[in-house]
């Protein structure tokens, strides 16, 4: 074969991708890199570029390694506790009885950091003359109440899953095995 | 394995790939059954939706303040801005609508965004990080996306909630970041919308949303891909997960919402902003007090007046007293800040267009307010000409009834339909109109 490769083809193989991705990247860093050139003719630039960098690293390295390793931790130590205390799996696993009010009372403070950690409060003060609420407080009881529900429903649902494992029993008794079993 | 995969420069590439893969770049650290292509589709499809609402709504917010007047905020921002235009008067619920749902979906998209992320982290660890220059180059514009979304979400969240801890402008810094953001995003989109489509489809939702813990299996490995290699046994179905974020986000909106509704202002339990100060539907949240701004009762007793001023600077000066003897224009207008609280108010005052034809301003085209605050940003306001003309635009005297609080303006303020919150000029001096007779 002694057809030459066409451009694209000699793009794809030496560059990795179809010329088009290139320019839709050259693009997007022409206009970014504009933005961040008219950021530059304001104040703190350096300190823009820091936050924003910092926020990569802190969800990358930080904030997602911490709820990685808190998630795995759970699992870990109550494997080995069942390991220890030779128990079988529990009826209804009990993870996303934490996991969900967890998350769900940490996206609140995520969302609302400002307001909860009282931080905003001098600013605001300052300008309204009106203080934030407790705040804090108020977040700890929503957290309560969402651990509350949750343990609500975990013992309903062992309740029920208790019922079930004993109910079929009752009723092959009863029923001196005429019963289908399970 | 081949080489034939690597680009250019061949040496580099192999070299890269002969280093060992040491912690979370080793395939076997991620081990979430959930991860995988259906999963982040459903994130990113969500997020193609309503990340590009907030971003517009963003961009409407600059162009209401008026960069025409230069009253928008950063000022200079070359080409990065959307085709300039007068911003209307009507619907009057415009700003609330667009500044509320700025705000609201902003917040709502918090767990979204993060839930994205957790689903694609293992991309951030591949190994070898790159075989192709095309790799290197689209990992760079992942930076700035994931930089820019992350820097938008925290400085919207803490500028809404007073916390100036990032120390910088924050128009300046929103606005900018806004823009990397649009550029970083619209060229993933671009690269990753087939993969996307492909994700969708690889699972029914409807199916997985019927699918429970017992039920729940990984998405085949793919080298690079986003399943894991050795998947751990499921601890949430995918449709838990699903439920999670979506919980999350309306947990937040359940909080968020009373600041801009009314009836659901007793919701708003995590938010200070859109609050109820008690003593009736005047006392509503209040931004700047009179204190602050250093109105004093002196300033605004028998001896305030207020000037109007005229196209050939004919002046007209007038007590609160003759104010209140003019014909009183009511109307039920929303006022909302762009911190995304608002709340609709009862007010009376005099229609802005009949102060306008007092000074001899029989079609304003524009008008200039002043504040007897002598500081602050926002101690004086241009108003447009749909602003000048508008039936319901006036200088409010009253609210709910009763006389203007002090730190909603007394003497009189400016109220203006679907104008942002702190161009309605509190403690108005002067009003200074221009147009034909």
């Amino acid at each position: 074969m002694s057809r030459l490769p066409s451009p694209i083809a000699l793009t794809r193989r030496h560059y990795g991708a179809h010329p088009l991705q290139l320019l839709a990247l050259l693009a997007t860093f022409a206009l970014s890199g504009y933005a961040f050139y008219r950021a530059s003719m304001g104040p703190l630039p350096v300190r823009m570029l820091v936050w924003f960098v910092a926020a990569i690293v802190g969800h990358d390295l930080v904030l997602y390694p911490l709820y990685a390793l808190a998630d795995r931790s759970w699992h870990v130590v109550s494997r080995r506790r069942r390991v220890q205390r030779d128990r079988v799996r529990p009826a209804v696993p009990a993870v996303n009885h934490v996991r969900v009010p967890v998350v769900l009372s940490g996206m609140l403070l995520i969302a609302f950091w400002g307001t909860i950690s009282g931080q905003g409060d001098a600013a605001f003060f300052a300008a309204s003359d009106h203080h934030f609420a407790p705040y804090l407080g108020r977040w700890l009881a929503i957290t309560g109440v969402l651990f509350a529900i949750s343990a609500v429903l975990y013992a309903a649902r062992l309740g029920r899953a208790h019922g079930a494992k004993v109910a079929p029993r009752q009723a092959n008794q009863t029923s001196a095995g005429g019963g289908t079993t399970r | 394995m081949s080489d034939d995969e690597l680009g250019f420069p061949k040496p580099l590439f192999r070299r890269l790939r002969t280093l060992p893969a040491v912690g979370p770049f080793r395939p076997a650290t991620w081990r979430s059954p959930l991860r995988g292509p259906w999963l982040t589709s459903v994130f990113a499809i969500v997020l193609l939706v309503g990340l590009p609402l907030v971003t517009i709504t963003g961009l409407l917010s600059y162009i209401a303040y008026g960069p025409q007047f230069h009253q928008a905020i950063p000022g200079h921002v070359g080409w990065l801005h959307l085709p300039y235009f007068a911003w209307p008067t009507r619907p009057v619920w415009l700003y609330r609508f667009t500044q509320g749902l700025h705000v609201a979906l902003g917040l709502a998209l918090v767990p979204v965004v993060l839930a994205k992320l957790w689903s694609v982290i293992p991309k951030l660890f591949t190994w070898p990080p790159a075989k192709t220059l095309a790799q290197v180059v689209e990992r760079l514009s992942l930076a700035l996306l994931v930089g820019s979304i992350l820097f938008e979400l925290a400085t919207g969240l803490l500028n809404i909630q007073y916390d100036y801890i990032f120390g910088f402008d924050f128009y300046t810094a929103h606005y900018y970041g806004a823009w990397v953001f649009i550029a970083a995003f619209l060229t993933h989109v671009a690269i990753k919308f087939p993969a996307m489509r492909r994700g969708l489809r690889a699972r029914s939702l409807r199916r997985e949303l019927r699918t429970g813990l017992a039920d729940t299996t990984a998405d085949a490995y793919e080298p690079d891909g986003l399943a894991p290699q050795a998947p751990a046994r499921a601890t949430i179905s995918r449709r838990g997960a699903l439920g999670l974020v979506a919980g999350s986000s309306l947990a937040i909106l359940a909080f968020e919402l009373g600041s801009t509704l009314n009836p659901l202002r007793f919701t708003a339990l995590l938010t200070s902003r859109g609050q109820s100060y008690g003593g009736g539907p005047g006392h509503f949240q209040v931004n700047r007090s009179a204190a602050t701004a250093r109105i004093t009762p002196a300033d605004t007793d028998d001896t305030w007046r207020l000037t109007l001023v005229g196209n050939r600077g004919e002046a007209v000066s007038l007590s609160r007293t003759q104010l209140l003897s003019m014909p009183q224009h009511r109307a039920s207008l929303p006022i909302a800040c762009v911190e995304g609280w608002s709340t609709e108010q009862h007010w009376q005052g005099i229609r802005l267009r009949e102060l306008a034809a007092l000074v001899g301003v029989g079609r304003p085209t524009y008008a200039h307010v002043r504040s007897l605050e002598k500081r602050g940003a926002f101690n004086q306001a241009t108003l447009n000409t749909d602003a000048c003309r508008d039936p319901d635009a006036m200088l409010a005297l009253k609210v709910a009834g009763d006389d203007l609080l002090p730190d909603h303006g007394y003497p009189a303020r400016i109220i203006v339909p679907a104008l942002p919150g702190v161009h309605n000029t509190k403690w108005v001096s002067s009003i200074a109109f221009h147009g034909a007779a």
